[in-house]
């Protein structure tokens, strides 16, 4: 939907004009367009005006300015979030950090650099290469996805099963909060005063404060590296080595999986050599010291033969393992090939039950008549099943969602959690009451009223609206129409 | 949601909801952040393991369990935790001090390591954050606002924490003279103690890259290194630093006294205790409505202040 001009928005248009310059304020229906939605399917946000602050003082100022006109504020990096989390609820003033992309020092004694939010994660990484370091999470968006975003959604990524996802690698965060201060939450000490609040911050989805600058560390390139490629021809095989890898007590920097009709589409589109014929294929990348790696590789490759591998390649050189790490990558894009529309989803089991969830999701979109991809991060037990499907096909969204819905649910009934790495945006928000109780969710309430007193940042999201009361209320105050009004 | 088990409903009626609380665990940290306040109720969290999962590589632990206890049982399947292990110190003292094991360079710090938590609110009730999964973004991150809370935001009567492999090999040795910046560069240095002249190294990993590495300490120019039992005697104070400070904490620290430093993290532990860190007015505000958010009376552990932690 296009959003519609608020009559109050030229005296908010023109002080925000005031406050940061006019060349950094756009209010016109395009501008306000692409900053109403994601890469999520949720096509509801309806942003205000859109601000393009250059330092913190901006942020400041057009704080300030939508708290005097009674506006809350939403940030937004890339927009690449495939959760609803960036898409703006109740006409909010959205703050665009794609303009504060610097990369402001490179501290190698303490393993850390100082960035803007607005940098792409993999220009951050390329700008640290010839140090030997990198950043080591990398979510499938990385070309695109900023820094300030992988804060706000604590991003993972395939090297995050050894490395961690993005809390483990923000050492300090610069935020502005909804009263317009700005403090530093952590510091580059090995054991910070005080509550751990850059860890509360990160993952907090914008609706704690505006991240303007983060410490982040920086992670050692590993002396060698070893990709390897194993081949089954029954996913059961192939999620069972999963589980034989993690109990012989090794831990790969990554181990992905994708199924044959992914495999299918991904050969089509990348030609990364993966045997088309496979029921599955597992990525798995071991780094470290070499010799470890190379024992950890040959122990690798004997568990999936104990577990009827078809064949076990390694990667021969750096061409050949970025081939195959390109055929990943590409997963998302490579759908387009088997249906015009898709339906991301994020959960995560106990990885020891990765083989009977498998089961279970082919059994629920048969029963609905869908397709399905699978290309996840198995090592962790992150699912990432792709619904692809044809919305021009009368009922196809609807098959689509109680699919969706019949997944969430096996997750949270196998142990599991809502979301790995997404983050819970709009689009879990009223599935939080299924996976944590009332007094669990009115716990983190506080967490974030703690931060935002009067949810005025990037309100309405994560939490189910019965325990988001303020949210509605801020929501009301700032658009009379109102999202859910 | 969970149904939490009757060990744990106990816990939550013994912490009731009125009246000025806390949990003794083993009392290793018990001034940390402060004295408690006079007349303050003492219970003990359960203890016990409820579950370990060696394929999913996470312990579900009560938290009044020793973690030397805890780590015996894990070491039978090649497994271990962050935590630090204490004479006497149990899992919920580690958690709710926050302060990250001797080997934190190859274990990684408490903070990381606390996957689900359920705890006693101060209303008397029990809540629950985090996943039962070892990857979750699901909601707020109560788990690392709890990590060195010291207990005054909630008290934890059960925690899901991550593992790790043994290393196949693990070695402590000591180096005299070495500069410990090369120690640090090892690919095995899970933890790389200096104090001033010596250096201590614990190499954990497969024996192959633990023999490179020592034998690339053993250079020509260097003393060889010896075999000893673990880490040198710990001056008992802890100062947090960066590690470019910890690296160079011989000159400029003479009110430390003898020291010894964790290079590659920025402990510092010291026979002096560290000055008070300057805290900014904004954060000192934040921590404050914090603490009023969660525990609006202050009967949770009242006297202690994450905040006066060293």
């Amino acid at each position: 939907m296009t959003p519609q001009a608020s009559a109050g928005d030229a005296a908010l248009v023109a002080d925000l004009e005031a406050a940061i310059g006019a060349d950094r304020v756009r209010a016109d229906a395009a501008a306000r367009y692409l900053a109403s939605r994601d890469a999520s399917i949720y096509r509801e946000g309806n942003a205000g005006p859109v601000c393009y602050p250059g330092s913190t003082a901006d942020v400041v100022a057009c704080v300030q300015v939508a708290t005097r006109h009674g506006r809350a504020v939403s940030p937004r990096g890339a927009g690449t979030g495939l959760a609803g989390g960036a898409a703006p609820l109740g006409q909010p003033v959205v703050l665009s950090t794609t303009r504060m992309d610097k990369l402001l020092e490179i501290d190698l004694d303490n393993g850390v650099a100082w960035v803007q939010p607005g940098i792409v994660n993999l220009d951050l990484t390329r700008a640290l290469a010839p140090h030997g370091v990198h950043y080591a999470p990398d979510p499938s968006s990385q070309a695109a996805c900023t820094i300030g975003g992988n804060v706000a959604n604590n991003s993972g990524g395939p090297h995050c099963l050894a490395y961690g996802v993005t809390s483990a690698h923000v050492l300090a965060v610069e935020v502005v909060l909804s009263d317009a201060s700005v403090v530093t939450l952590g510091d580059l000490t090995a054991e910070p005063t005080g509550y751990d609040l850059r860890g509360a911050f990160v993952g907090s989805e914008g609706m704690c404060g505006i991240a303007t600058t983060v410490a982040v560390r920086l992670t050692p390139n590993p002396p060698a590296v070893r990709t390897m490629l194993l081949c089954f021809d029954d996913v059961s095989d192939a999620a069972a080595t999963v589980s034989a890898i993690i109990a012989a007590g090794i831990v790969p920097a990554a181990i992905e999986m994708m199924d044959q009709r992914c495999v299918t589409a991904v050969e089509r589109f990348a030609q990364a050599g993966y045997p088309e014929d496979a029921a599955a294929v597992l990525l798995v990348e071991v780094d470290g010291a070499a010799g470890g790696v190379a024992i950890a590789g040959e122990r690798i490759a004997d568990i999936a033969r104990r577990h009827q591998a078809m064949s076990v390649r390694t990667a021969a050189d750096d061409d050949e393992r970025a081939r195959l790490w390109k055929g990943r990558k590409s997963a998302f894009g490579a759908v387009a090939n088997v249906m015009p529309d898709y339906y991301l989803h994020d959960t995560v089991v106990p990885r020891t039950r990765l083989v009977e969830v498998l089961d279970s999701i082919y059994e629920i979109v048969d029963r609905h008549d869908l397709l399905v991809l699978n290309v996840f991060h198995a090592g962790d037990g992150n699912l990432h099943p792709i619904l692809a499907y044809d919305s021009r096909v009368p009922g196809a969204d609807e098959r689509v969602h109680a699919a969706g819905r019949e997944i969430i649910e096996l997750a949270l009934d196998m142990g599991g959690a809502l979301t790995g790495e997404h983050g819970i945006g709009v689009e879990k928000r009223e599935y939080m009451s299924r996976m944590f109780s009332a007094v669990d969710l009115d716990q983190q309430s506080r967490l974030r009223a703690s931060f935002d007193p009067h949810c005025r940042m990037n309100p309405g999201k994560v939490l189910p609206s019965a325990h988001s009361c303020s949210d509605i209320g801020a929501l009301r105050a700032s658009d009379a129409a109102g999202v859910w009004g | 949601m969970t149904e939490f088990d009757g060990v744990l409903r106990t816990f939550a009626a013994e912490v009731g909801s009125d009246g000025p609380v806390c949990v003794r665990g083993g009392g290793t940290r018990w001034s940390l952040g402060g004295d408690l306040s006079p007349g303050t109720r003492e219970v003990t969290a359960p203890a016990g393991i409820v579950a370990f999962e060696p394929a999913e590589m996470t312990v579900r632990v009560r938290a009044g369990t020793l973690v030397t206890e805890l780590h015996e049982d894990l070491a039978a399947a090649g497994q271990r935790t962050a935590l630090p292990e204490r004479a006497g110190g149990t899992v919920g003292g580690a958690l709710m001090a926050g302060e990250s094991s001797v080997a934190r360079l190859g274990l990684g710090p408490v903070r990381d390591a606390l996957l689900q938590v359920r705890y006693i609110c101060a209303d008397g009730r029990i809540a629950s954050g985090g996943a039962g999964t070892v990857k979750n973004v699901s909601g707020f991150d109560l788990c690392r606002l709890l990590v060195g809370s010291l207990g005054t935001l909630g008290l934890v009567g059960e925690a899901l924490v991550r593992t790790v492999p043994v290393g196949e090999v693990e070695r402590w040795v000591r180096l005299p003279g070495a500069d410990p910046g090369a120690v640090r560069s090892c690919h095995t240095a899970a933890s790389v103690l200096w104090d001033g002249t010596d250096v201590w190294a614990f190499l954990s990993g497969y024996g192959v890259d633990v023999d490179e590495d020592l034998s690339r300490l053993a250079g020509p120019a260097a003393e060889p290194p010896t075999d000893v039992d673990g880490p040198p005697d710990l001056p008992p104070h802890r100062w947090s630093c960066t590690p470019e400070q910890a690296a160079s904490f011989g000159s400029g620290n003479g009110a430390a006294g003898r020291f010894v430093a964790e290079i590659g993290i920025g402990v510092v532990h010291a026979s002096e205790p560290q000055p008070a860190r300057p805290v900014d007015p904004g954060v000192a505000e934040l921590n404050q409505r914090f603490k009023e958010r969660f525990d609006p009376t202050g009967r949770l552990n009242p006297g202690r202040d994450p905040l006066r932690k060293p």
